[in-house]
């Protein structure tokens, strides 16, 4: 009776479903690659949608058919489709949302699926962002480096030495020039911490912070040390101690610091590079604004994390090399250029970044491309338990930590010790 | 002087009228502020003291919303799963509904209410992959009907239990009369029990309206197809890394997707007021 109803139910499935689309065609020799893009700046949706386009006028077997996918949500949607082996063929992400799909076996491995033009294009340390376990399971192309955008009429009155990417501030010049900046109201710094973790760990690098450490064995482990206290300390003493960072950002994101820039209430904001895109749109008229690099480390260290933008193609994929071209073609170092431009972050590709559209001082273009040869992997996108780590032991002790609500040693007791029971439990 | 119960009245009155002036404020104030915001051109965005009233009122945010993404469509196909799974649900729930609230004493009964009030209590994340693979075994990824399905099946327990509320509201007494007056079951059902129980269908048929309007994790997961996204899909579009938007645009597409929530209201809160029973029995 009860699979009676249940053949019922899956004929009535199959009527109501009436044509729901089979996931990939391929007829009279013609095949359908579904593209997931999770651009969403109008220029780069554009760029995005331009580039499928040549495609499909160039290659008529082999259609790529564009899928506006969001930020918002997309790991839940891509675990369910993989589970579900509904997945699209090409996959954009970013390198710290991929280790439990590479891990999962739900990402092929491109290592013997690119060309050696793409290979050799993009740097080492680049591909490291993207290698989990020995292979490789995305093209990183987009990156976005952590920069000081800062009021340049309020630098100008404080006299302050303008950092450059030849020359950037140290950790202890940044000190002294928020200090400087901190005067009839205005704060020398907003720090946006509402997302405290990869701001922290990122800007860590620079002083030779690591914080997850890698044995032997391959097990990763937390250590909290001196160099990887030194930027924390910083901010700490900014915002609790000299009172040179606005407090009231403790719980913002980057945007919502903007108008408390635009007001001069604020001289710096360490923001993505990406956000130059909201100050052009969004900046009163004649308001004067420049990018700096972030505070160097020891020996003019400029080394900070990135998660760069990826393309992957799904594991179950039968059609993985025409894939492999697709990415290719739409990576070609013209084609990066667009689509670093559209979504205002700098490519990753060496000759895409010696594009002069990408040279230009205007909108800070150079200091930032300036400081490309510095961004290195994240240290924690290829350490499995990362995310709860984050969320449940990281996340609530950086903030009360920069709140002044406990101290450094409990700090480093709560990323260390809390920290390594949640990692171990992924490394049994 | 001591007051009388009058003027006692009367303060009491006045407090309650003013409480709910202030709840009323308080719920409107997300949506005014919206209207606000979809009107404010970029840089008044970003001002440090936003007012209420645009500067330099702009349509701009419409039309870049508008150029940009697939409102429209989006929209009705938002329209189309909402009124279906309304339809569905209320058609399903409103018989069950009424058998529960004349059995409300049974085991059964209970025991159906005590799982429909657990059942709200499932994150959507717990039956999301199972359901998927269901849903796929039987063809429905990437359609409409399948979407359907899932949101009458997410509605019913609620719907159920809130109909079988307004069910228990309706005297015996009048069905008895009509019996007694010589109206057979399916007669005394329809003319007697289903007026009555209007204005609970017409509320439940709203809830299932709008929990299938504003749904965006089952439609994230099970649509596919740039064609079929529903509306709030296609809201997440304006949405980048770190929770960055354009706020502009999305501010002129959620105002535009508040809107059929709005006009449904207006169109039939009579239906849903109380009082039709009023001097129904006669003692």
């Amino acid at each position: 009776m009860r699979r009676r109803t249940l053949l019922a139910a899956s004929a009535t499935g199959a009527l109501l479903s009436g044509c729901a689309p089979e996931r990939r065609r391929a007829t009279g020799g013609r095949i359908t690659l579904r593209f997931q893009s999770l651009a969403w700046q109008r220029e780069s949706v554009a760029a995005n949608k331009q580039l499928v386009g040549e495609w499909n006028a160039a290659h008529p077997d082999i259609r790529v058919e564009y899928v506006q996918g969001s930020w918002d949500g997309v790991h839940d949607q891509l675990l369910t489709s993989f589970e579900g082996g509904e997945a699209p063929d090409i996959i954009h992400d970013a390198t710290d949302d991929l280790a439990d799909f590479a891990y999962g076996g739900y990402l092929a491995d491109l290592t013997d699926l690119l060309p050696r033009r793409l290979k050799d294009d993009i740097p080492p340390r680049t591909w490291q962002t993207a290698t989990f376990g020995g292979g490789v399971h995305g093209v990183p192309f987009l990156q976005e480096p952590r920069v000081l955008i800062a009021n340049r009429a309020l630098l100008e009155r404080a006299r302050v030495r303008i950092p450059t990417a030849e020359r950037p501030w140290s950790w202890a010049e940044f000190e002294d020039a928020a200090e400087d900046l901190t005067r009839d109201g205005a704060y020398g710094v907003a720090w946006p911490l509402k997302e405290p973790v990869s701001a922290t760990l990122n800007l860590s690098l620079s002083t030779g912070g690591k914080v997850f450490h890698r044995g032997t064995d391959g097990k990763v482990t937390v250590r909290f040390g001196a160099a990887d206290q030194r930027v924390p300390r910083v901010i700490h003493d900014q915002l609790g101690g000299d009172r040179t960072a606005a407090r009231t950002t403790l719980g913002m994101g980057g945007s919502d610091t903007l108008p408390g820039f635009f007001g001069g209430k604020y001289a710096m904001v360490p923001l993505g590079f990406s956000y130059r895109q909201q100050i052009v749109q969004q900046a009163p008229k004649g308001f004067a604004w420049t990018v700096l690099p972030s505070p160097a480390g020891p020996g003019v260290d400029q080394r900070q994390g990135v998660s760069p933008q990826t393309l992957s193609i799904a594991a179950d994929s039968p059609y993985q090399r025409e894939a492999a071209r697709f990415i290719d073609f739409f990576l070609r170092p013209p084609h990066m250029v667009r689509l670093a431009r559209g979504d205002w972050m700098l490519p990753t590709g060496r000759t895409a970044l010696r594009d002069p559209a990408l040279r230009t001082r205007r909108h800070g273009w150079a200091t930032g491309t300036a400081l490309a040869g510095q961004l290195r992997p994240a240290p924690a996108q290829t350490v499995r338990g990362y995310p709860e780590w984050k969320d449940k032991v990281a996340t609530p002790a950086l903030q009360e930590y920069y709140s002044g609500a406990i101290g450094m040693g409990e700090l480093r007791e709560r990323l260390v010790d809390d920290g390594n029971l949640v990692l171990a439990r992924y490394q049994r | 002087m001591r007051r009388g119960p009058t003027a006692r009245r009367r303060a009491a009155r006045t407090g309650q009228y003013l409480a709910l002036l202030g709840y009323l404020v308080f719920l409107a104030f997300p949506l005014l502020w919206l209207v606000s915001t979809a009107f404010k051109p970029p840089r008044e965005l970003a001002s440090l003291h936003p007012g209420w009233i645009p500067d330099h009122p702009t349509l701009d945010n419409f039309r870049q919303a508008f150029e940009e993404q697939p409102l429209l469509r989006s929209a009705g196909n938002s329209l189309i799963a909402s009124l279906a799974a309304a339809v569905i649900t209320v058609v399903i729930a409103t018989p069950m509904a009424y058998v529960m609230a004349r059995h409300h004493r049974s085991a059964l009964s209970r025991a159906a209410t005590g799982w429909i009030v657990v059942s709200q209590a499932f994150p959507f994340v717990l039956v999301i992959i199972p359901l998927f693979l269901v849903l796929k075994e039987v063809r429905l990824i990437d359609s409409r009907s399948g979407l359907i399905m899932v949101y009458v099946v997410w509605s019913l327990p609620f719907a159920l239990w809130m109909l079988a509320g307004y069910a228990r509201a309706v005297p015996r007494e009048l069905e008895e009369a009509a019996a007694v007056d010589g109206a057979g079951r399916l007669r005394v059902l329809i003319s007697v029990t289903m007026p009555l129980l209007t204005p609970g269908i017409v509320a439940t048929a709203l809830f299932a309206f709008i929990t299938a309007w504003n749904e965006f994790f089952f439609a994230l997961v099970l649509l596919k197809s740039p064609r079929k996204q529903t509306m709030p899909i296609i809201l997440t579009h304006f949405i980048g890394t770190e929770g960055v938007a354009d706020l502009g645009p999305l501010a002129a597409a959620s105002l535009l997707a508040t809107l059929p929530s709005l006009v449904l209201f207006a169109l039939i809160q009579r239906r849903i007021t109380s009082g039709t029973l009023a001097g129904a029995v006669k003692h």
